[in-house]
């Protein structure tokens, strides 16, 4: 039988604030273990929690982002289930009424548009975490670290709008971008501050009604998401081919042997007993706190992406690929700055920069070879002093020792021949040495021309100005 | 002796250099030595703490800088509240050797203000419990008759007051923990407006309900202690901004044409004869003093018991998970306890005892899903209905008196196998931490048995001023106050 996979997601994305959601600590990633930690996020007796507004704005920034409706009041609420590194013996979290309800995503695939619209996005605390591995009696105990204890997350709940596992990549992607161009998240899945769960089901192409649903945990990179789907819509129409029953469970992801495992029944599920946070008031947001974030929001990628268009008449495929991150984005729009040339500066962001990041795993923020000194360089092409194709050398020399592309042009002699004087001297060689091919092209064999371009190229180490050259060239030809 | 002459004549004495806070402590130290063994009022008692802090009030007047408004006071504190670097049990072999790294706020701002922290007082575990019975290293005795209970859950905070070791010390009332007490011990008992005092370091029972307050041997004491420990707390989200009036210079300005109201329908069943005539008596003193007595009623008020058992049993259960024996306090042997489920299992099972078990499984049950609706959500609606009784009574009148209790002080035992009888005991202290409005118990009477009565009165949000005003009058034509019991 055919079917249709129904997929929903859960994203928890940690938010980039100085201090923890409920108390002073810092959420600096990395240092040693419980050295950022205090009464409060170590929940010890007599401790209260006391929001943080930075963690706030930043909730309030996705948001915006994401087109959601802003609630004026929200409630923290308690939900409650015992694991050492859960330090009060429950989760402050929002439940009936989150900060933001709605909003969402448009994403392309294969050429297609899709929406992807959320249910809602509530404020929480993170937890600690378990330490099962890496020391010595790690066979007869586990560690804690509360570092991560209380650090401020959002969980952006999606409706259950996608359909194939390459949208639910994409839509993954498409809102990591989000979050990290509006300063809500870093972006960083290894380290775990952006993780993802998904929801998936199937039903029977072409029926309405959704099937049992299945909780997939623990996929922490795109790759992950897409083939922890893939299997789950395998997996589950396997089951169902063989007139089996899908059960409502949480699985989880096994990256090394590539497959889900059965982690909990709905049987065994928690019961979480929410109830409001008494410790804490209400979260009341007014419109004009919703104005300020507003107003000090950067460009969102769907805007920019329309102005690239318009402002510098770049293909819209272009203005898509530049505007996926704010840094490349911004380093696009220095490069276009110090040389003039949009079109340029596009193509050398998405050619030979891209290339060169990516064949080194480095990011944007890492790139040897700053804006203005790639604006330098398109410069000189622009100027006819090299050639785009002794450009690429000097580009990557660029990238190897971090010298501007003047100086290397100047250095290593690279400059075109410009002189005709200097070019009618080479012309002359190559015409001497070459009378056959002079002789054929005199008879009227056109295509002999190209070789004696190649010739004279040859001659001058490439340095020749190839528009100069065909011009000397034919000159001397059609004189001799 | 000045212990007995109160918190205002001894900070006087030791400020103007007529005694010193090391003296003075030491006769506190003395006398709670002395008298401990009998009460069982103390669950730790800290000469080395109270003696250090003793000598740096008396270096700070020595250098000439100004004595705060608790100069050399000898407090004590029920020992739900963090002091750092002392035991801190709230009574349970769960927290029996945890020693906190923090200072309550409450705590902190005594310290300030120059009080001198003898020691933590016993009270119910967690603060659960109306007879002190619920402690872990068995009850406080009442100073009036060893025999009977001191109250609870502030049992020994409502005892060493009564006896004289300290003029003033610190409870909290989640149910009516510290007017009771205060009742049952004679003194003045205060819970201020909810929010009026920081509950930061105040080991968590029912947070939407516990309050810290004080109790002293009398009204003048208990003001001067509330205008220390109230105020905005950063710490506490549920700490009030309101400004907090001086509490002083109004007590003495009597209360001719203060409206009291009466629920008469609500105090009409149950009460000890006793308890009726002291309360009667009292309104009689109230309106000689120039107050006018109003009918009023609070037609939901008889559901305030069921209420608060459903309220602050599922917070509760929640507010106690922490104590797990991952981070601190009592962990099973885990030699014995085989897997985490187990460790969980035994470590509560060992440390707490059955009253707060009997409550942890209440709020559990009140909180799971399928019944969330049918108790917690619809207790919150009463407490709503119940808000809205207390502000028509308000529209009409100033205070609302009652009873504190509906009995003298019952015996040790009487009460300890039927938790339903010993609940309603509440019955006219729970509706005020429903509503979150102040209240006072003061001594108004004894019992034919020589146990003290005490009378209720209830404000509107944030009005302490009145109920200490309309206290203190009711001292000035009496003498209740002033009695001491037999041990002290």
């Amino acid at each position: 039988m055919r079917y249709e996979p129904v997929i929903g997601l859960e994203i928890h994305a940690q938010l980039q604030t100085q201090t923890k959601a409920f108390c002073g600590c810092s959420t600096r990633f990395g240092a040693s273990p419980n050295s950022q930690v205090c009464p409060v996020c170590l929940g010890l007796p007599g401790a209260l929690p006391v929001l943080n507004h930075e963690a706030v704005d930043l909730a309030l920034r996705a948001a915006l982002a994401l087109g959601c409706e802003v609630q004026p009041t929200s409630i923290f609420a308690r939900k409650n289930y015992f694991y050492p590194d859960l330090p009060k013996g429950y989760q402050i979290s929002q439940f009936e009424r989150p900060i933001a309800l709605g909003g969402g995503l448009r994403l392309t695939v294969d050429g297609a548009e899709r929406w992807v619209g959320l249910t809602r996005i509530h404020m929480e605390e993170d937890a600690g975490k378990s330490l099962h591995e890496g020391f010595l009696d790690s066979e007869r105990r586990t560690y804690l670290d509360f570092n991560r204890s209380g650090v401020p997350l959002i969980e952006i709940v999606t409706e259950p709008d996608m359909r194939t596992p390459a949208e639910g990549a994409e839509f993954f992607t498409r809102l990591r971008d989000v979050l990290v161009w509006i300063g809500v998240n870093d972006g960083n899945m290894e380290e775990g501050s952006l993780r993802c769960d998904a929801n998936v089901s199937i039903r029977p192409a072409g029926r309405d009604a959704f099937g049992t649903k299945v909780e997939v945990k623990n996929l922490n990179s795109f790759r992950y998401l897409q083939k922890a789907i893939e299997f789950e819509i395998e997996r589950q129409a396997d089951v169902l081919d063989r007139g089996g029953r899908v059960l409502q469970e949480t699985r989880l992801w096994d990256s090394s042997a590539g497959r889900t495992l059965s982690m909990r029944s709905k049987e065994e599920a928690h019961d979480y007993r929410y109830f409001p946070e008494p410790d804490l008031p209400p979260l009341v947001v007014g419109a004009s706190r919703v104005e300020a974030v507003r107003a000090s929001m950067p460009e969102l990628p769907a805007a920019r992406r329309v102005r690239f268009v318009d402002q510098y008449g770049l293909p819209d495929y272009d203005a898509g690929v530049l505007t996926q991150s704010a840094s490349l984005a911004a380093y696009f729009e220095r490069t276009v700055a110090a040389c003039g040339n949009a079109k340029a500066a596009s193509n050398w962001v998405m050619g030979e920069l891209l290339r060169v990041l990516n064949e080194r795993g480095e990011g944007i923020g890492e790139a040897a070879v700053s804006p203005e000194s790639l604006g330098g360089l398109i410069q000189l092409i622009d100027r006819g002093t090299i050639s785009s194709s002794i450009a690429k050398d000097v580009f990557a020399r660029m990238h190897a020792t971090g010298a501007a592309a003047d100086a290397i042009v100047a250095a290593e002699g690279l400059a075109q021949i410009g002189d005709e004087a200097a070019l009618r001297t080479v012309i002359d060689e190559v015409l001497a040495a070459n009378g056959d091919a002079v002789a054929q092209y005199r008879a009227g064999k056109a295509a002999t021309f190209g070789f004696l371009v190649g010739q004279v190229m040859k001659g001058t180490g490439g340095k020749a100005n190839p528009k100069l050259a065909n011009q000397l060239l034919r000159q001397a030809l059609e004189q001799g | 002796m000045l212990l007995d002459a109160g918190a205002v004549a001894i900070r006087n004495a030791v400020a103007a250099g007529e005694v010193t806070a090391t003296a003075v402590c030491e006769m506190a130290l003395e006398r709670a030595a002395r008298l401990n063994p009998g009460l069982n009022a103390f669950n730790h008692i800290d000469a080395d703490h109270a003696l250090r802090q003793a000598a740096a009030v008396d270096d700070r007047r020595r250098r000439g800088e100004p004595a705060g408004p608790l100069a050399g006071v000898p407090v004590a504190v029920k020992d739900n509240l963090c002091v750092r670097g002392m035991r801190t049990t709230a009574s349970s072999r769960i927290l029996e050797r945890f020693v906190p790294p923090y200072d309550a706020t409450a705590v902190a701002r005594l310290d300030a203000a120059g009080a001198v922290l003898i020691g933590k007082t016993n009270c119910d575990e967690f603060a659960m419990g109306s007879s002190n019975e619920n402690s872990a290293f068995g009850a406080a005795r009442n100073p009036w008759n060893p025999a009977h209970t001191p109250g609870g859950s502030s049992g020994g905070s409502a005892a060493v007051v009564a006896a004289r070791c300290v003029p003033v010390s610190l409870g909290s009332d989640t149910g009516g923990s510290i007017r009771q007490p205060a009742a049952f011990c004679g003194v003045v008992g205060l819970k201020p407006t909810y929010g009026r005092v920081s509950r930061y370091g105040l080991l968590a029972f029912a947070s939407s309900l516990d309050q810290v307050g004080p109790f002293a041997s009398n009204v003048t004491d208990a003001a001067l202690a509330l205008s220390v420990l109230a105020g905005p707390d950063p710490m506490d989200a549920t700490c009030a901004h309101e400004p907090v009036p001086d509490l002083l210079p109004t007590l003495g300005d009597g209360i001719v044409g203060l409206r009291v109201g009466v629920p008469r329908a609500f105090v009409s069943e149950g009460v000890d004869p006793d308890v009726r005539a002291a309360f009667d008596a009292t309104l009689d003193i109230l309106r000689d003093a120039g107050a006018t007595l109003v009918d009023v009623e609070l037609p939901h008020a008889r559901y305030a018991i069921p209420v608060y058992y459903l309220v602050a049993t599922a917070e509760a259960s929640s507010n106690l998970a922490r104590y797990d024996g991952v981070r601190f306090g009592h962990r099973a042997d885990p030699s014995a306890a085989g897997t985490l489920r187990e460790m969980y299992f035994r470590t509560r099972d060992e440390g707490f005892g059955a009253e707060v078990k009997r409550r942890i499984m209440l709020g559990t049950y009140v909180l799971s899903a399928g019944y969330y609706d049918a108790f917690y959500l619809k207790a919150q609606q009463v407490r709503t209905l119940l808000r809205r009784d207390y502000e028509e009574a308000f529209a009409r009148v100033d205070v609302v008196a009652m009873p504190t209790t509906p009995t003298p002080p019952f015996l040790l035992g009487e009460k300890a196998d039927d938790p339903l009888q010993m609940y309603l005991a509440d019955i006219f202290t729970v509706s005020a931490n429903l509503v979150g409005l102040p209240a006072i118990s003061l001594p108004c009477g004894f019992s034919r048995e020589q146990l003290p009565i005490g009378v209720q009165l209830t404000g509107r949000r944030f009005d302490e001023a009145t109920l200490l005003r309309a206290g203190r009058t009711l001292e000035t034509r009496t003498s209740w106050h002033a009695a001491t019991p037999p041990v002290a």
